[in-house]
């Protein structure tokens, strides 16, 4: 016995290449956290358990490495059952450690004890009680397999005190670190599969190039499976337009020609419509959600669907394939690619010229629009946004809230890099765009990191600029504030009939630049148009403590366009007087 | 062959039907929960359930029955299939499979009627197991089916306490091309 669990765990970390764990100490992690001192590893030190989760997704997001979080046990680990429940809806690779009683303690309803692998097994993609110090060394490992391979997600670790705590003999072990091999072996159940069906390759190839009205919908799994490049060269070889879902924005550059934008609930009108009106949809490493598909009968009718995804659940799940390929999205587009080349590549393609010139005058007819205030008037959120975008460096990571702000930051902002957007996609966790910003900025210090936050959200976990003014993390939040739950607020305003019920927060209760200021950072308030630009330009100066932009905006902005809820994609509203829709 | 006729027409179009799933898992701690959460996260009942390990005791094998469409069962098997520590999944059809489940039962046998509820255990196959005053304890493994017609026989003596196992199955031997035992993905 050389060694003990706790120091095992940290080790383990090591080894794993982990560089940063933002956590949280409490009495059941304890023993880990005396061997972190000793440890090359970072750790930022959370004021919220919340806090943790979102930094190490943020991460995540903005790195492609797997985030680390780890907190103590109880209301530690339900604390971060949010963050887990989050990842898990955007597949995003992330460890969490918690402390957990003593094993002769658990089921006891000791102080501070929770079924934490019971509350957190519909949330993470895997999860894990070790209950011997001698297993720890593999469980780690396992958890980074399983996190980082096949569709990608959170996974926990469970660890009880008396398997750490280098003063309880149960805490002894022989150190050993587990082969890639014996990893495998000690999973029989987990093989996920990454080579597409050359048949099913060859099927598909035929179909893209046959196709007249084809749009390529790319979501998330491409920025998870690292297949931005692959999905240009697919794009370019075949002169297919893409649409870039909320979750793949950035994974096709929006400067680029074949560029469509964002589809979905709040797509624009070209997006919407060329999914709905194409012959052909080819779906890479995306989900059919509900918010891209809207009234699913309605949805894109007259189209036959590829289906590329890691996840074989997802093949059939809303929409039945006509190809289905079950594989890692970026071989498999790269097949794709060889197999259409082999078909005549370019040459082979059907005539699309039509097509390239409906989705040009729709691109033309329906650009996204907004009417600016006059001095006086409270700020246009879309206005402060294209400041934003035109006066931050090109590579800015953007991460955003849940609400009206999220919408229009993905509308507005130009994402021509992959790794640059940081939102909540699946779970909608409003909250989430502070400490994801923090995470993102701790993994990538060199860049512009920009949170884009609504006054509801911020209200949420603004405590971690505590963390961010502390531990000398950079961010930049703009807050635009309204001073109402915004999208909720929208849809009172248009579906239930202007009762407003709940959501107003009042503009200065708190006082949001005194707010930021006692939590360390610089803040500044913005009230009229012509302050907007300055103003920005001030905060992306500073580079030595995080800057808090509170925008006064106004609440009666909507976001547009908009398919409302239950209605099919062609009854899309493209701006406040109604606009027309459909065919 | 009446008993494979019989299930399809009791299936009808639409409703609900039982499913048998043959689910090889590891043998570890929180397996059956993460396999039964699955089902009662979407508000499916599963009727019966039979866990034990297999020949080979690192794996188990869970006998899951349910009654539910064949679409959103498609869609449980495949998020079944993405749990870590399952190893495969079997759908067994009810033709193609064979089946066996246990009962015991206690029935009121009071002298007058013990000989008749003794015959009756008799001609099932079955065997008295534990004889009181005036109760029987019987015991049976049959199918399923054949379970429930002798309880609806047993009924009217007085069923005292009554325990069944849920279902085992295991598909047929292979007589022709038609594989039995068919995978759902």
């Amino acid at each position: 016995m050389n060694t003990n669990g706790g120091e095992a765990l940290i080790k383990a970390l090591e080894l794993e290449g982990v560089e940063v764990i933002f956590g949280l100490p409490g009495g059941a992690i304890l023993p880990v956290y005396d061997p972190i001192i000793d440890s090359p590893i970072r750790h930022v030190l959370v004021r919220h358990e919340q806090g943790a989760g979102h930094m190490a997704e943020g991460y995540a997001l903005a790195t492609g490495r797997p985030g680390v979080a780890m907190v103590t046990s109880g209301p530690g680990a339900t604390n971060i059952v949010t963050p887990l429940a989050n990842a898990y809806m955007d597949s995003t690779p992330m460890v969490v450690i918690t402390g957990q009683v003593a094993t002769p303690a658990i089921g006891t309803d000791a102080f501070q004890e929770c079924d934490t692998v019971g509350i957190t097994r519909g949330v993470t993609k895997h999860n894990e009680l070790v209950t011997r110090a001698e297993d720890i060394p593999l469980a780690i490992r396992q958890a980074f397999h399983i996190a980082t391979t096949g569709r990608p997600g959170p996974v926990l670790v469970d660890i009880p005190k008396d398997t750490v705590d280098p003063t309880n003999p149960r805490s002894a072990l022989e150190w050993y670190w587990p082969t890639d091999a014996e990893v495998t072996s000690s999973l029989p159940g987990y093989r996920p599969t990454t080579k597409g069906h050359p048949r099913k390759i060859k099927e598909a190839a035929e179909l893209i190039c046959a196709a007249r009205r084809p749009v390529i919908y790319a979501g998330g799994g491409i920025l998870r499976a690292r297949a931005a490049e692959a999905l240009r060269a697919l794009a370019e070889l075949t002169g297919i337009p893409v649409v870039t879902t909320l979750m793949a924005r950035g994974a096709f550059p929006d400067d680029h020609e074949l560029c469509l934008g964002m589809p979905g609930m709040h797509g624009n009108y070209t997006a919407v419509t060329a999914m709905q009106r194409s012959d052909l949809l080819i779906a890479l490493g995306s989900r059919f959600d509900d918010r891209v598909t809207g009234r699913l009968d309605g949805f894109a009718p007259d189209a036959k669907v590829i289906h590329v995804d890691i996840d074989p659940a997802e093949l059939g799940k809303v929409r039945r394939p006509d190809v289905p390929i079950v594989g890692d999205v970026r071989l498999v587009i790269e097949e794709l690619v060889t197999a259409v080349r082999a078909l005549g590549g370019s040459e082979a393609q059907a005539d699309r010229s039509e097509w390239r010139r409906t989705l040009a005058e729709w691109q033309e007819r329906y650009p996204l629009t907004y009417e600016q205030s006059e001095g006086g008037e409270l700020l246009k959120p879309q206005y402060v946004l294209e400041q934003l975008r035109d006066r931050s460096p090109e590579d800015t990571i953007v991460a955003s809230g849940v609400g009206q702000h999220q919408m229009w930051a993905s509308q507005y902002w130009r994402f021509n890099h992959p790794y640059t957007w940081v939102n909540s996609g699946g779970l909608g966790t409003m909250g989430f765009a502070v400490p994801a910003a923090i995470g993102a900025k701790v993994g990538r210090p060199e860049r512009t990191v920009w949170a884009v936050d609504g006054d509801g959200c911020f209200q949420m976990t603004a405590q971690e600029l505590v963390t961010a003014a502390t531990e000398r993390i950079p961010v930049k939040v703009a807050i635009l504030n309204n001073a109402y739950l915004g999208m909720v607020r929208q849809w009172q305003e248009m579906f239930y009939d202007e009762r407003y019920s709940e959501v107003y927060l009042s503009p200065d209760l708190p006082d949001y630049v005194k707010w930021a200021e006692a939590m360390g950072c610089i803040a500044l308030r913005v009230e009229s148009p012509d302050e907007v630009g300055p103003a920005i330009d001030k905060a992306n100066e500073i580079d030595d403590r995080p800057v808090v932009l509170e925008f006064r905006t106004d609440s009666a902005e909507k976001v547009f366009p908009m398919v409302p809820s239950g209605h099919s994609n062609d009854d899309i509203v493209v701006g406040p007087l109604g606009g027309e829709g459909g065919r | 062959m009446t008993l494979q006729n019989l299930n399809v027409g009791r299936a009808g179009a639409g409703t609900p039907r039982h499913h048998v799933l043959s689910v090889l898992v590891e043998n570890k701690a929180g397996v059956l929960a993460r396999v039964s959460s699955l089902f009662a996260r979407r508000g499916y009942n599963i009727y019966s359930l039979a866990v034990a390990p297999t020949d080979d005791e690192r794996f188990s094998r869970i006998t899951v029955v349910v009654d539910v469409e064949s679409a959103p069962l498609e869609q449980v098997v495949k998020q079944l299939n993405k749990l870590v520590n399952v190893i495969k999944i079997s759908e067994l059809d009810p033709r193609d499979s064979v089946e066996r489940e246990l009962m015991l039962v206690t029935v009121k046998a009071p002298a007058g009627v013990r000989s008749q509820v003794i015959e009756l255990i008799g001609v099932f196959g079955g065997q008295v197991i534990d004889v009181g005053h005036d109760e029987l304890t019987l015991s049976l493994d049959e199918h399923p089916e054949r379970l429930d017609d002798l309880e609806d026989l047993l009924r009217p003596f007085g069923i005292v306490d009554l325990q069944r196992t849920g279902r085992v199955a295991l598909a047929k031997l292979e007589r022709s091309p038609t594989p039995g035992l068919r995978s759902v993905v």
